[in-house]
């Protein structure tokens, strides 16, 4: 069989991130989140006190070590292009919306897969609404969405998410005073800084290697019947299955899994507001870091946008928990489909005018 | 025929290379400036049957694309 360079790379890929992610879990992590990259923006948003839960407080240094491995590999390979000025403002608001979506399922499509793999079946009705999700995004795609041309920025400008997280770094290492750190729940659940700092940085190099992204992998399928970008996702989570099945942390069911809940319609519209959201962003959770370190600082909004909107989520309630769902979150999860679904027909309506008046 | 993607976010220099494909144009080419716009109009142009000859320029790629 021929086998083509870049699928090979992305097997390699997504098998390691697979074996990593769950060597997270065995040496502290939660169980199925050796990467979230959702839960961990929610912790990062804790640790510096912008929302006040104390079970999910934490600078996880895996999200540290995605960011400035994907930095330093592209600088590298000099594929560092200060790059910016798409829409910066309406990024924002849509990766707000793709946090609280994740935030009612309890997961990125990344912890998704993990949970899969780790046999939380609430995972597999995620999965088909993130389908249903990009499946809508890609329709508005094909309908003529666009976010704009991003250009040239300052090299500065580029560095500039890199910067901060590398600052939380040094805060992390030696002023953790001023962070907050979880005692109970979740976020006091982690591996060694040492361990997953090393694992966020092998991931961050790989993700950037391989153009990982979670959502492109079914939109391409989708769009384009072409599999390459989704053979990524597809080996994590085999990978990650056979280490969950071999150290036994493998438990099949809907009931009894960890941070997880069992409200399946809210488990599918969630992700779909993920996949929608992202797909429009141009790649998940995952690939906006990646981005973000590669010196695109639209990418690096969305990082921000998705902060803030963990931070809105656990100050206003709106984030699910092992009890289920709450009034809040579902009643954001609509709003965000209203919004992003508004800002995508304003902005394929002034496409088609231009396209009529413009030549 | 010149189809400008630059500073377009995946997957839109796949959809516009794709238009262009559909209108059966056998020979165009794509500007691109990032690196998985290249990898990704590449591999989609190969499986459209396009021979595709990439030129670094200035500020990214020209992807120069011919019908087999």
């Amino acid at each position: 069989m021929n086998v083509s360079k870049e699928k090979k790379g992305l097997i390699v890929a997504g098998s390691i991130t697979g074996i990593i992610s769950v060597v997270l879990v065995l040496l502290g992590n939660p169980a199925n989140m050796g990467f979230c990259i959702a839960c961990f923006y929610r912790d990062i948003a804790g640790a510096l006190s912008l929302h006040s839960v104390a079970v999910v407080q934490y600078a996880r240094p895996e999200i540290i070590g995605l960011l400035l491995g994907s930095l330093l590999i592209s600088i590298r390979r000099k594929e560092f292009r200060p790059r910016g000025g798409s829409s910066p403002v309406i990024r924002f608001v849509i990766s707000f919306f793709v946090m609280i979506g994740a935030l009612v399922f309890l997961g990125c499509p990344f912890r998704m897969l993990l949970r899969l793999s780790g046999g939380d079946l609430n995972a597999l009705v995620a999965l088909a609404g993130f389908i249903a999700g990009i499946i809508a995004g890609s329709l508005l795609l094909n309908r003529g969405f666009t976010l704009g041309r991003s250009h040239t920025q300052s090299t500065l400008e580029g560095g500039a998410i890199s910067g901060v997280f590398l600052a939380l770094l040094v805060i992390l290492l030696f002023i953790p005073s001023l962070l907050k750190f979880s005692a109970s729940g979740p976020g006091s659940m982690r591996a060694p800084i040492i361990v997953s700092l090393s694992a966020g940085l092998i991931v961050g190099i790989l993700a950037q290697r391989n153009r990982f992204c979670m959502a492109g992998g079914i939109r391409d399928l989708f769009l384009f019947r072409d599999s390459t970008l989704l053979l990524g996702s597809i080996m994590v989570l085999v990978a990650a299955f056979i280490m969950n099945l071999v150290t036994g942390n493998f438990h099949l069911g809907f009931t009894g899994q960890s941070v997880a809940h069992t409200d399946w319609l809210w488990n599918f519209l969630g992700m779909a507001l993920v996949g929608y959201g992202s797909v429009l962003l141009g790649g998940c959770p995952l690939r906006q870091t990646i981005l973000a370190g590669e010196g695109n600082s639209d990418s690096a909004m969305s990082v921000l946008g998705m902060v803030a909107g963990a931070a809105f989520a656990h100050n206003f309630g709106l984030a699910s928990s092992a009890q289920g769902t709450t009034v809040g979150g579902r009643t954001a999860t609509i709003l965000g489909f209203v919004v992003i679904t508004a800002i995508a027909l304003v902005i394929i309506h002034a496409q088609k005018k231009e396209a009529v008046y413009g030549n | 025929m010149e189809i400008d993607a630059r500073g377009l976010s995946c997957p839109q220099p796949i959809i516009e290379t794709r238009k262009a494909i559909f209108d059966k144009v056998t020979s165009f080419s794509v500007l691109v400036d990032n690196i998985a716009a290249k990898e990704n109009v590449t591999r989609f142009a190969k499986t459209q049957h396009y021979d595709v000859v990439d030129t670094t320029t200035e500020y990214g790629w020209k992807l120069d694309l011919e019908k087999r």
